[in-house]
């Protein structure tokens, strides 16, 4: 009854030269239930996921259905309960450190500067530090902070927060960004523009992106493939391919493929509950 | 004009100001006995007379504290540091550090002049008690202040304990710390004019017992006004640290404009 994944048969837009299709990310079976006090709370039931190199993928979901933790469990930050994630072709045992993670606050320290706070990654993990700087400054030119490399994060927005954020995961060059509501505390407009920003970062970089929102416009915007997730325990209710050309300009939201995109996934918030095809 | 009286420098004296204006006109229409409260000029004029010998005798109050103080910082933080990452220590020596505290200093100080006589030491030892607590207590809770967030992040980074250690945690935990060593400076000057209460023959405590032996109450005035202001220099002092160390937390912005 409802429109569902055919990823496997959709044909390419033919703006972009077609992809290798090599699943980078394999979530198999994975479940995840936490210890409580009224016994255990299931918070993810079987999960089934692939993701392929160079793909952007989106998770929304209601809030506590469980997309955050599933974040979580691919960046090896959290054990699975059960099933098994493998990145690679290898099987995740602890937090894994070829991601960049962007979390809904910029989590920047408070302490260091723009430029620095970028480069605490390569001082955690032992990088070339001359080798940093440079591409700390590339990524600094590109995030569009230019001239902000000294200021402290209290002194930037919050949009600007964020971007530096970016730079920071993107700085080891990762093959994986997961980033969990990235954008979830900006306001509206720069919400927009952080999508359009994302965007062009993505399409340069061609980094495996996954990212939760609660926002379908957003999700629909920048992604390959949507994936709605149900309510708490959370199960993966339905994927849709977004077939748009890139890249998007924020114009593609009035067409009426966005349109029907957002009302097939908004659907599922209001369809809740009745929806058990799956 | 206005302005000149507005400084931030400039409130405070002229509170004191007031204060000492209210204190004389008060003794004068209220008739006090200078036995009871001595009039202002005569604690200024004390305080002139035997400033030297006042500043002389400072000298082993302030040894005493700074003993203690150094004492509260270089083990109440590495001991704060135990109880943040372990859960063990921390179930078994919170408590007893609560409990330590709830024994008066004032009534186990007689005991450290048995124990160590009547030099500094005993008096080191009682600034060290009643300044240590609270840098414990604030620095366990700098070290676990850290968001969730960041922990995850840096995980992310895989770098070693101890450098997620120096570069995250320590530098997070900075501004407790500090204000912590803000509470226990002056804490550790108590702790020191108690020590000399109990058993001394120099330091601001002995001024303050002879005077109040002798009914010299314009001289333990001063005596009192050296002491203060002796908190007040070790207290300004941390905090002008702390302004040039990290400048970058909240209390220190000078200029938070924020930029868009």
């Amino acid at each position: 009854m409802l429109a569902v994944s055919m990823k496997k048969d959709a044909a390419r837009p033919t703006a972009q030269p077609p992809k290798i299709h090599v699943p980078l990310i394999e979530v198999r079976g994975v479940t995840k239930t936490y210890p409580g006090r009224d016994g255990p709370t299931e918070s993810l039931r079987p999960i089934d996921l692939s993701i392929n190199e160079g793909e952007f993928v989106s998770v929304v979901g209601p809030s506590g259905c469980g997309k955050s933790t599933l974040l979580k469990l691919v960046a090896g930050l959290a054990p699975a309960s059960g099933g098994e994630i493998r990145i690679g072709g290898r099987r995740i045992v602890g937090p894994q450190t070829n991601v960049g993670i962007v979390f809904q606050n910029a989590v920047l320290m408070a302490w260091r500067n723009v430029s620095n706070n970028i480069l605490l990654q390569a001082e955690m993990r032992g990088m070339d530090m001359a080798a940093a700087r440079k591409r700390a400054q590339q990524l600094i030119e590109m995030a569009g902070l230019k001239g902000f490399e000294k200021k402290y994060p209290w002194q930037l927005s919050g949009g600007m927060q964020q971007r530096a954020s970016i730079c920071r995961a993107l700085l080891h060059d990762p093959a994986v960004m997961l980033m969990d509501e990235p954008f979830g505390a900006l306001d509206a407009m720069t919400r927009e523009k952080m999508n359009i920003e994302l965007q062009r970062i993505w399409l340069e970089s061609r980094k495996t992106v996954l990212l939760i929102t609660h926002s379908i416009p957003e999700a629909v915007f920048l992604s390959d493939r949507v994936i709605v997730m149900s309510e708490r325990p959370g199960s993966i209710a339905a994927t849709y391919d977004i077939d748009l050309p890139r890249s998007r300009s924020l114009n593609v939201m009035a067409t009426p493929e966005f349109a029907s995109y957002t009302r097939m996934i908004r659907a599922h918030f209001y369809a809740q509950g009745s929806l058990d095809d799956h | 004009m206005r302005n000149a009286f507005n400084s931030a420098w400039l409130r405070p004296i002229l509170l004191v100001a007031i204060v000492i204006v209210v204190w004389d006109i008060s003794v004068r229409l209220l008739n006090v006995p200078a036995y009871l409260v001595p009039p202002p000029w005569q604690v200024l004029e004390q305080l002139v007379l035997e400033g030297p010998m006042l500043l002389a005798e400072a000298v082993p109050t302030l040894v005493a504290t700074l003993g203690g103080f150094a004492l509260s910082v270089l083990i109440g933080v590495p001991l704060a540091m135990l109880i943040a990452y372990s859960r063990t220590v921390e179930s078994y020596l919170y408590p007893l550090l609560v409990f330590s505290q709830s024994v008066p200093k004032v009534a186990i100080a007689p005991l450290f002049v048995v124990w160590f006589g009547f030099g500094i030491l005993p008096k080191i030892i009682v600034a060290f008690l009643l300044g240590f607590f609270p840098v414990v207590v604030s620095t366990v809770m700098g070290f676990k202040s850290l968001e969730a967030d960041m922990v995850d992040l840096v995980r992310s980074m895989g770098g070693s304990r101890w450098k997620m250690f120096y570069k995250v945690s320590l530098p997070n935990a900075m501004p407790a710390i500090f204000s912590s060593m803000k509470v226990s400076v002056t804490l550790a000057v108590v702790g020191a004019v108690v020590g000399e209460f109990v058993g001394s023959n120099a330091g601001i405590g002995y001024v303050l017992q002879r005077a109040n032996g002798n009914f010299d109450l314009p001289l333990m005035f001063a005596a009192l006004i050296v002491l203060s202001l002796m908190g007040v220099i070790l207290f300004m002092t941390i905090d002008a640290l702390e302004k040039y160390l990290l400048p970058w937390h909240v209390s220190n912005r000078l200029d938070s404009t924020q930029v868009h």
